[in-house]
């Protein structure tokens, strides 16, 4: 009978497989499975069995996709984690499939990995997902790269050619502050310098990929930085209270001075609590701890223990670096609550300092971030803050944006203090701690903006009207902005050029914007005859806009006439008249279509009404239809 | 610290995550291994209790073993639990081959004890390497009304930020073993000497390796009788834990198409 008490094992490394598509991530993978005795009985065999029918002589790309595909069979081995040892030290492979929400993915995937392989075609060059996956590892603080240029074969196995593509690599990664730890001249089809020396680039003294790979760190333990230790939680069981949290930097002992948070109460640890273990007198970073205090001081959750000696810094105006996730643009003045390792603070996007441009990743003032863009920005926090500039691998300087759906939207690591900005140009809007869900549940609907659009006399004003009669009756908080509202008043300013009919939407969905934040549903009914227009309002108004369209024929609008201006139009009293002389583009699939021409207005009031009710309801089931 | 004392670390933090921002809360407790190793890990967190109730849903064809191991650890343990029953098997979507159909009954009954005890969160210990649709998964997993999992749309989820519930009639599933493999669920076992029901262990040169119903569960051939022999033959072993389980292995899209609908 065996007894054997398994060693002590070191934590597997993650390593994150990134490169452009085509440049070869799956057969590398593929092969270095295959070359590390990584794979599932039987499956070499399958893989060799499926070349052939192809008439390849073996296609390594093929185990990865039969990975995914073949699922069920033997080990489990997913594509999104894939383990492989070399010698005694454990890795695991985090690939992050699907070029879908790729960006998501990745990050999600390889956020924690110790080092990237980042896979160059040598023919090729660096491309765009190259450049765009190289800035995330700066970003999310993955200095150990290597990079392996692929696919030398096709380039006879030429030194000097395969110098010259890195040449160009190493300048791509130098724009990054990136330095690859290695260069490895690799084909990955024919095995050269993957887990075993390639006989025809003699001139290469350097290491092979898994050579490479051993030499990687091991997950570092943060144990020797100054001491940060962000509250989890406090729990009061039988008469202690007791803090606990994981320790994200430094150690802690028994006796040691710590100071609480923003307060700046002073306080000792006491004990270090912990249950079914030896008793504890310190502990180090990666720990989850539970200590008590003398003075018995209530921390918050959020509150970092640190060190009197080496306090993080402290400032409400934060430069930031940030990569985007969502897919529409990011503007100043937007709110978010910024998380930074069990801390929540409210912020505000201040400036927008620079764009980087994937072209040549150069930095550029710009109006805006782009879906899924990269920039640094300044956060203004409802209060000051501390936190420590981002260092690669803790968690007190790296923070992550969340929506007022608790969604993700970005991750943002932070840079140091912003000097504060004293011109005309900055701007400090605040955010409202109130979220869009206590307001929903206090009205009990969500807030929403239905945006009517239609010919002039297609009965947009009327049946908003209608319908906001129908939804006050129930209890719905409602208003109503129309195009002659908006022109007697906030608009009165705006002709009706291009310009000025755009400029005339921006504000009417700005208002709009701030109204349904508020928790109110808003019907605008603007002809707003561009498509154009309505997306700029669709992205101004963001989560929770509905494009109506009231689809009348102009025929019976024309004939309808209530003001007069088809009559005056025709008579060439009014130029840009739209369904005269100027265009309408009706919307080719909006959330609703009313045709008023064949129902009474009755009916297409009450169906407007009956659809604005289910997507404001708040049971959820309209509100994830649109998510 | 070695890669055990990293695991424990991770999940003791994703369970005082899960307790601090989602409630009512509960975890589910199938009296396996794994579910065995989460209860503990909840006791190495809260100092030695299980602040949260326990659940399990019952399909009423588990082992006797099972329901003997249940009655006597609710009580050692000192556990809170809450037992929920599962719809009969001609309730269940006909067009599922038999054996998931069967399983789905087990969704059926964790969604009416979601909905009865209005949760917010439900802790789940299922692990990435056990099958592929779970190696997907996120550890803060939101659920939609219905309870449904769209593995095509995930939220974002790093640096330890994870995603909560932001409307009513969502959950979140919690997930703080999903970075730990069978391998070290078995050598956390025997460090920390947790108990187990003994079907684990082989009797007549058979043992179970994942236990599920008795109706779509069977043992593997083995003659590990100790923690210390059952990690020898996982060392050397290729061949999935989940073999043993039918549903697995019906059709391709069969055991998607029952988490897609929330089964864990």
């Amino acid at each position: 009978m065996s007894t054997t008490i398994p060693a002590p094992q070191e934590a597997a490394t993650p390593i994150v497989i990134v490169g452009h598509v085509d440049h070869g991530k799956s057969t590398l993978i593929g092969r270095l499975l295959y070359d590390t005795d990584s794979l599932p009985e039987g499956r070499v065999a399958q893989i060799i069995e499926s070349s052939k029918k192809r008439g390849l002589t073996i296609e390594w790309s093929f185990l990865l996709d039969s990975l995914q595909i073949e699922r069920d069979q033997g080990v489990t081995v997913d594509s999104t984690r894939i383990p492989f040892r070399l010698g005694d030290r454990q890795f695991v492979i985090v690939d992050a499939p699907g070029h879908r929400q790729f960006l998501r993915n990745m990050i999600t995937g390889a956020a924690d990995a110790e080092a990237a392989v980042l896979v160059i075609d040598a023919n090729e060059g660096a491309q765009e997902q190259t450049r765009r996956h190289a800035m995330l590892l700066r970003l999310i603080g993955i200095r150990h790269v290597i990079v392996l240029m692929n696919k030398v074969d096709i380039l006879d196995y030429d030194q000097h050619k395969i110098e010259t593509a890195e040449r160009e690599v190493t300048e791509l990664l130098r724009q990054l502050e990136i330095e690859p730890t290695v260069f490895v001249p690799a084909s990955a089809r024919e095995g050269d310098n993957i887990a075993s020396r390639s006989d025809k680039m003699a001139w290469y003294k350097g290491p092979t990929l898994t050579e490479a790979l051993a030499q990687v760190p091991a997950p570092s333990s943060r144990a020797d930085l100054p001491l940060r230790l962000p509250v989890q939680d406090v729990y009061r069981f039988d008469t202690k209270r007791v803090v606990v949290g994981r320790i994200e930097r430094g150690r802690i002992r028994v006796g040691d001075e710590v100071v609480v948070g923003t307060h700046g109460a002073r306080a000792r640890i006491a004990t270090i609590e912990s249950w079914h273990t030896a008793p504890q007198v310190a502990a180090i970073a990666g720990q989850s701890v539970a200590v008590t205090l003398e003075p018995d001081v209530i921390p918050d959750r959020g509150d970092f223990l640190f060190p009197a000696s080496d306090a993080p810094l402290r400032a409400a105006r934060i430069r930031t670096r940030l990569f985007w996730l969502r897919q529409e643009p990011l503007r100043v003045g937007e709110s978010f609550r910024l998380r930074l390792a069990t801390a929540e603070h409210q912020v505000t996007v201040a400036a927008i300092d620079s764009v980087v441009r994937l072209e040549d990743l150069t930095e550029h003032p710009a109006e805006e971030v782009p879906p899924e863009g990269f920039a640094e920005i300044t956060l203004a926090v409802s209060e000051t803050m501390l936190f420590d500039p981002f260092l690669p691998g803790t968690a007190d300087g790296r923070g992550v944006l969340v929506d007022r759906n608790q969604q993700i939207v970005g991750g943002a690591p932070l840079v140091g203090v912003a000097e504060s900005v004293a011109g005309r140009n900055a701007i400090h809007p605040t955010g409202s701690t109130v979220s869009l869900w206590d307001r929903a549940q206090a009205r009990g609907h969500r807030g929403g903006v239905f945006w009517m659009t239609g010919l002039p006399g297609a009965g947009k004003s009327t049946l908003a009207r209608a319908a906001e009669n129908r939804l006050f009756a129930r209890g719905v908080d409602v208003s109503v902005l129309d195009g002659d509202t908006l022109r007697a008043g906030l608009c009165s300013d705006l002709g009706f050029s291009d310009a000025d009919r755009r400029e005339n939407v921006r504000r009417a969905a700005a208002v709009a914007r701030i109204l349904a934040e508020s928790g109110q549903v808003v019907i605008v009914a603007l002809i707003s005859p561009t498509i154009a227009d309505r997306e700029l309002a669709r992205q101004i108004v963001g989560d929770g806009f509905y494009e109506i369209f009231i689809d009348t024929p102009q025929a019976t609008c024309e004939q309808r006439d209530p003001k007069g201006l088809y009559a005056a139009a025709r008579a060439g009293k009014i130029a840009g008249f739209t369904g005269i002389d100027a265009p309408y583009e009706a919307p080719a699939t909006p959330a609703l279509r009313l045709e008023t021409a064949q129902r009474g207005s009755d009916e297409t009031a009450t169906q407007l009404a009956t659809f604005i009710g289910d997507a404001i309801r708040i049971d959820g089931a309209a509100g994830r239809a649109r998510s | 610290m070695d890669d055990l004392d990293q695991l424990e670390a991770q999940s003791i933090f994703i369970l005082r995550e899960a307790y601090r921002k989602l409630k009512p809360l509960a975890m589910l407790w199938s009296l396996g291994k794994d579910s065995n190793v989460m209860i503990w890990l909840a006791r190495k967190a809260f100092l030695g209790r299980v602040p949260f109730p326990v659940m399990h849903v019952d399909t009423g064809k588990k082992f006797p073993e099972m329901y003997k191991f249940r009655d006597e650890y609710t009580k050692k343990w000192d556990l809170e639990l809450l037992l929920g029953d599962c719809p009969p098997v001609e309730d269940i979507d006909p067009t599922l081959p038999p054996a998931a159909r069967s399983a789905a009954r087990k969704t059926a009954g964790l969604a009416a004890m979601i909905d009865k005890y209005k949760l917010a969160g439900v802790i789940a210990g299922i692990r990435r390497d056990e099958q592929a649709t779970r190696a997907k998964e996120r550890v803060f997993s939101p659920r939609g009304s219905g309870h449904k999992w769209d593995v095509r749309n995930q939220p974002p989820e790093f640096w330890d930020q994870y995603a909560t519930p932001h409307e009513a009639g969502m959950h979140v599933r919690v997930h703080p073993l999903l970075s730990w493999r069978e391998i070290d669920i078995w050598r956390y076992i025997e460090r920390e000497n947790i108990p187990l029901v003994d079907l684990y262990f082989a009797k007549d040169g058979k043992r179970y390796r994942s236990l599920g119903d008795q109706d779509i569960t069977s043992p593997v051939e083995s003659n590990a009788v100790t923690v210390a022999e059952v990690i020898a033959e996982l060392e050397t072993s290729r061949t999935s834990e989940r073999a043993g389980r039918a549903m697995d292995h019906e059709s391709e899209d069969a055991f998607e198409r029952l988490r897609v609908a929330g089964y864990l």
